[in-house]
């Protein structure tokens, strides 16, 4: 593992020196012009406003940085041809990759974790008081992070058999349609034929399924989020992100570097 | 389309090749390859294959410096990237100090320069080298100080601590070398050591590589500067359109017997119209004269005559710059020949 965490040590340290956490100003500033807007505009409902706009920026961010430098973790590597002394080195290349994404996921982790923080401030400053069920953003968060934890994991398959280009936009591609997923399962009102259904419920499957990781409305209108889906999203995401980043190990096993 | 090449063939055993030199008492070489080859995909859904390297076999013994030649596009990088494991081979085999190069253990006690090499430029390069130290199972302090005394060794100690965008090419060059030689290791692979170096820098390049030889190390590195090869190589393999076309001292590859004598003299006054002047050229004062070596002793003794101050007597030899353009020459004859063959 000391291999792993060099990289992953690395990987955090780019992502700071390419000043990547700059996006806590924009959303600081965001949040702020949200407080005082919120409280001239809306009546009764600050709270709920400040909540849905903080935890959907903490999402949108996320996503926006875990697809782009999810894609550029390798191919940036590749391209600037970095990567050449490393992998010359008694280094894996599964440990290189898995290096890479507990990087990012450290930095995600990191930025996460300070526009929470920026959120419990906006909240602050609208309310002057806590409420108990302020307590169930943190869950929110932690959600969404196992979200951007397999939108990585997508990204740098993607970026192990293709170019960069393709990779950000078959992992959008994978984003939208692991929101859609659920949707899948469940298709009614529709005149399929029973092939076509299951060949639909697999491919769900085979999809992230990110239906789980949405707990705004609850959050947002004070309800609770249950434990066990808690439990259930973190043993889904660690299973899925583990068999993704194995296909990504796989295919960059055999990788030629050009 | 868009999507990267994944191919890989797998390789033949090399254990036979052992077994074969173990039989015939040849001692285990730093670098064994074994026919190896290597195929590029190209052109529409990549159905077309262009050879890059073909059928490489060879031996790098231990210890020694070993130059590999080629123009431009020969197959020498493609070798190298087989050895390192950057690229899979379409054939063949390879045996680091008797590890198979898919061993990934193999890789502790071998340093690699790539071609231009570059770096996270975010890091110093004091930094950069603590990250690539951390692969090798060095402690804290023990790698801080081994760290010091390789950006010592070239020259990068009063700039440790600038960001390596900062860093000139010559410079990065340095960084390359220093991550290289770092850990000790028994065998150096440089791919153009001495590509953008001014010459100083190139004169330094060579002290190391020398010293590495000191030290016991073998070395493999690939130029196409023929002076640095013949400089320091104990032996050079000669690449050319991804074949081996020779392979030796560079002594024993080109003929080493005389091809005649030059004479340099300076020759002022009277004894101008020397005979021996019209085959001469003249710079100043000074005459060079090439002539078979039959005819050296009465061209001596009639300089004598004429009053000429012998500055020099030299063998002709041809060096391996002749060596090699010939072979160049020679592989694009044969591939225009078969490009017209081919119409």
């Amino acid at each position: 593992m000391r291999n792993v965490q060099a990289v992953a040590a690395n990987t955090f340290r780019e992502a700071v020196r390419d000043r990547v956490l700059y996006n806590l100003v924009f959303f600081a500033l965001m949040m702020i012009g949200a407080a005082i807007l919120v409280g001239q505009v809306s009546i009764g409902i600050e709270r709920d406003v400040i909540i849905s706009l903080g935890l959907s920026a903490i999402s949108v961010i996320g996503i926006f940085i875990a697809i782009f430098l999810g894609v550029a973790l390798v191919s940036k590597e590749m391209d600037k041809r970095t990567l050449y002394a490393l992998l010359a080195k008694p280094v894996k290349r599964w440990e290189f990759l898995l290096g890479k994404f507990v990087g990012l996921v450290m930095t995600l982790t990191v930025n996460t974790a300070a526009m929470a923080a920026g959120l419990y401030i906006a909240l602050w400053s609208v309310n002057r008081a806590w409420q108990a069920s302020d307590v169930h953003i943190l869950a929110a968060v932690y959600l969404i992070l196992l979200k951007l934890a397999m939108i990585v994991a997508l990204a740098l398959l993607f970026s192990c058999f293709t170019t960069p280009f393709l990779a950000i936009l078959f992992t959008a591609g994978m984003y939208v349609a692991g929101l859609l997923a659920g949707d899948l399962r469940t298709v009614h009102g529709v005149e399929l034929d029973p092939g076509t259904l299951r060949w639909m419920r697999g491919i769900s499957y085979l999809l992230p399924n990110f239906e789980n990781f949405n707990v705004m409305g609850a959050v947002v209108h004070g309800r609770g989020v249950p434990v066990s889906l808690i439990w259930q999203a973190t043993l889904y995401a660690f299973l899925y992100t583990a068999i993704v980043l194995t296909g990504a190990a796989i295919v960059f096993s055999r990788r030629n570097l050009k | 389309m868009g999507v990267a090449d994944c191919e890989h063939d797998s390789p033949a055993p090399v254990d036979e090749v052992r077994k074969l030199f173990k039989n015939m008492g040849m001692p285990q070489g730093a670098i064994e390859i074994e026919n190896l080859s290597k195929e590029y995909p190209y052109g529409f859904l990549s159905l077309k294959k262009k050879k890059s390297l073909e059928d490489l076999t060879m031996r790098v013994e231990d210890g020694e410096v070993f130059g590999f030649l080629g123009p431009n596009g020969a197959g020498k990088s493609t070798t190298i990237k087989l050895l390192m494991r950057l690229i899979f081979p379409t054939a063949g085999t390879a045996r680091i100090l008797g590890k198979s190069i898919d061993d990934v253990s193999m890789h502790a006690s071998i340093g690699y320069l790539p071609e231009q090499p570059y770096f996270y430029d975010y890091l110093t390069a004091y930094e950069v080298l603590d990250y690539f130290a951390r692969f090798h199972n060095s402690k804290a302090t023990e790698r801080a100080a081994r760290v010091e005394a390789m950006l010592k060794k070239v020259g990068l100690d009063t700039a440790k601590k600038i960001q390596l965008r900062k860093y000139s090419k010559g410079m990065l060059q340095r960084v390359g070398l220093a991550q290289a030689i770092l850990h000790n290791p028994k065998v150096v692979v440089l791919d153009e050591p001495m590509s953008g170096l001014d010459p100083v820098g190139r004169r330094e390049v060579r002290d190391i590589i020398l010293e590495l030889k000191r030290e016991g190390r073998t070395v493999l590195f690939s130029t196409h500067v023929l002076s640095d090869a013949e400089m320091l190589c104990d032996r050079v393999g000669v690449i050319v359109g991804g074949k081996l076309r020779g392979i030796g001292a560079p002594g024993e590859l080109v003929d080493i017997k005389a091809q005649g004598m030059e004479i340099l003299f300076e020759l002022s006054g009277a004894g101008r119209n020397l005979l021996l002047l019209e085959k001469a050229t003249r710079t100043g004062d000074r005459y060079r004269v090439q002539l078979p070596e039959a005819e050296l002793y009465a061209a001596l003794d009639a300089l004598k005559a004429a009053g000429a101050r012998i500055l020099s007597v030299a063998q002709i030899k041809p060096t391996l710059e002749e060596y090699f353009m010939h072979l160049v020459e020679a592989d694009r004859a044969q591939a225009s020949a078969v490009e017209v063959s081919g119409k």
